[in-house]
């Protein structure tokens, strides 16, 4: 009795979900996780009410692997960093240009839009426009680690097993500033960017000893940095500022070589069925009562006119308690990454991560 | 004569779900992976047809040592899991009344109910330096200052032994149940003491359970992924997560399928060497049992 109710209850939210989708289009988002909030989809379909949203969340090599399995059908919307787009397009052919006479670029930031516009334009045609933008760097426990500036500092014997990293391009890159070179500049001269890859390598696994662990993921790290199992970490800003609302001693801390900034962008799968939709969505996060709704989630700067003001109010405190004006203005922002540095970069990562330097 | 074609068609239907699920699960993409491996990107979207991925596997120390360092983890897991098993699995099977007998293989059971994302999560709580253990060693006065069992190739083998064993008891306790007492006792009136009647009775009866869970646990544990990453430490390299790194990191669909075929071939190969070494066939232990 209980399981024919069951099931007829199933069928009949079945053939409700079918009749739905009907004469509903469906935009199906390819993005990272926290960025399509329920409030903002229920807000969306409200005012779209023949617009019905589906979620996948996922990272940058994630969604080029999805993209790339089905030669970019599947989503109707993807949101890849900036840097990730012209290689990949190039590649593997998985996104369709954009029509930018259907996008709000009047409220972007225009620096941001011309950064993002520079780094994805294939043959005259603009493959992105950017949504958001944040930095990976460090973060410390100020009462454990009051003098930590650099990303050298994680290799600190002074903190032995109390430091951590994402073992991804991010800390190579990082790291490589802090020993004087600049990557981006070497990416046109890929003998000279091994040659820098091999020292920054040999670093890394002198640096193994003093490091805690790797983290994975946002929370192991979070718990790591909570319990104060670790006093410092190479970390994503979002990260940073979610756990200076729990304890707040550990702030984001902007190396002094210049933090790595991303950013996030709006680019259309090849294949995508619904781009009315996703340009209707685009539209809709970029405006401002929605940019705060979304930033809360986020915890990223939204790539709008003003975006730093817009942020709730938590989390403008943790950005203007980590990043000074002169900070802002060192920022490194990753610079595309031609084909090839993929694999370099992970090769190198899988000679550090195989030593057993400590 | 149409009884006849009657019996064929309803054979036909009866592996047709069968034949489907080897056919398009198994072995297209088995075929689709042989020949994704066989080819080499030399300019973007152009490739060509060469054994390079699996000679960078060899030429690449760093690949083969993983492989090696999987392999023999592995089989270490599969020992320690028959040895804990064994134990209990003939308890289940020989000492525990009917009625606790249920209720013991419940309790392997329920473990399995749960992911296997959360039982490594239930891991990290316990090891962690902040953990469960290492806060109630502190308490006790054993030890003084925290002490981290995390990130390390131990907290690796504990969870994936935890992970496993449930696979190697339950072919273990349904060949000991079809093993007459009367045969162990024969073995002691025959003056036999425990060592002997274990050695040259119950173990030779167990075997095709022995051999079915050992070779179950030996795949499952190469081929994790999970466990290995969420508890091992910056040392710790699974060839799983060479694996993942090909294809998701470093975007070469070309060099993560070759070494997938090397990751079986390697495990069918230690498997067949097992067999070999202790004189057993697949035909007289897994498909007797």
């Amino acid at each position: 009795m209980q399981l024919k109710t069951t099931l007829t209850g199933l069928l009949a939210a079945t053939m409700l979900a079918g009749a739905g989708s009907a004469n509903a289009e469906t935009l199906r988002l390819l993005t990272w996780g926290s960025y399509a909030p329920d409030e903002l989809i229920q807000k969306f379909e409200a005012e779209y009410p023949d617009i019905d949203v589906e979620v996948t969340f996922s990272n940058n090599e994630e969604m080029i692997a999805k993209l790339r399995a089905t030669g970019g059908a599947g989503f109707d919307l993807a949101q890849p960093s900036h840097d990730r787009i012209y290689a990949a397009q190039l590649e593997y052919d998985i996104y369709k240009p954009l029509d930018l006479s259907k996008i709000d670029t009047d409220v972007m930031e225009a620096k941001l839009l011309d950064g993002v516009k520079e780094n994805t334009t294939i043959e005259g045609e603009v493959y992105a426009v950017p949504h958001q933008w944040g930095t990976s760097g460090l973060m410390a426990d100020k009462t454990k680690a009051p003098d930590f500036k650099g990303w050298g500092d994680l290799c600190d014997p002074a903190y032995k097993g109390k430091t951590s990293m994402r073992l991804k391009r991010t800390i190579l890159l990082g790291t490589a500033f802090s020993m004087g070179e600049d990557p981006f500049a070497a990416y046109s001269d890929l003998e000279k960017y091994q040659g820098i890859l091999d020292k920054v390598a040999d670093k890394l696994i002198e640096c193994k000893d003093n490091i805690k662990a790797y983290w994975k993921g946002g929370d192991d790290l979070s718990a790591m940095m909570l319990s104060g199992e670790i006093v410092a970490s190479e970390t994503w800003d979002s990260t940073a500022y979610k756990l200076y609302d729990q304890n707040e001693n550990i702030v984001f801390v902007p190396p002094e070589t210049g933090a790595l900034a991303w950013i996030d962008t709006f680019a259309l799968p090849r294949k995508g069925k619904a781009d009315d939709a996703a340009y209707k969505w685009i539209n809709f996060v970029l405006r401002p009562e929605n940019v705060t709704l979304m930033s809360s989630s986020t915890g990223a700067i939204a790539a709008v006119k003003g975006g730093k003001d817009l942020l709730p109010e938590d989390k403008k405190a943790a950005v203007n308690a980590a990043f000074s004006d002169a900070d802002i203005d060192n920022l490194k922002f990753f610079a595309n990454i031609p084909p090839g540095v993929e694999d370099m970069e992970g090769k190198t990562l899988e000679k550090i991560k195989a030593a057993t330097g400590g | 004569m149409q009884n006849k074609d009657i019996k064929r068609l309803s054979l036909i239907l009866l592996f047709a779900p069968f034949t489907l699920w080897i056919a398009l699960l198994i072995l297209l993409p088995h075929i689709g992976m042989v020949l994704l491996s066989f080819r080499e990107k030399v300019a973007p979207r152009v490739y060509e047809y060469s054994f390079a991925n699996y000679l960078e596997f060899v030429n690449e120390p760093i690949y083969w040592n993983t492989l090696l360092r999987t392999g023999t983890m592995s089989l270490l897991v599969t020992a320690l899991a028959l040895l804990i098993g064994f134990p209990i699995a003939y308890y289940i099977a020989k000492i525990a009344g009917p009625r606790s007998r249920g209720g013991l293989f419940l309790l392997c059971l329920i473990p399995l109910w749960v992911s296997d994302l959360i039982r490594a999560f239930g891991w990290i709580l316990l090891l962690r330096e902040t953990g469960v253990i290492s806060s109630f060693l502190l308490w006790t006065g054993l030890i003084s200052t925290p002490i981290e069992f995390l990130y390390n190739d131990v907290a690796v083998i504990i969870g994936l032994v935890y992970t496993v064993i449930l696979f190697m008891i339950v072919p273990l306790v349904s060949t000991l149940d079809g093993m007459d007492n009367s045969m162990i006792e024969a073995g002691y009136n025959l003056g036999g003491n425990g060592f002997t009647v274990l050695r040259r009775i119950i173990i030779p009866y167990a075997m095709p359970g022995i051999v079915a869970g050992c070779i179950v646990t030996f795949m499952l544990t190469a081929g994790s992924y999970l466990t290995p990453i969420l508890l091992g430490g910056k040392n710790s390299s699974w060839f799983t997560e060479q694996i993942y790194n090909q294809f998701i990191t470093r975007f070469n669909w070309e060099g993560g399928a070759a070494f997938g075929m090397l990751l079986l071939i390697f495990t069918s190969f230690v498997i067949w060497l097992g067999l070999k070494l202790s004189g057993q066939t697949l035909a007289n232990t897994v498909a007797k049992s």
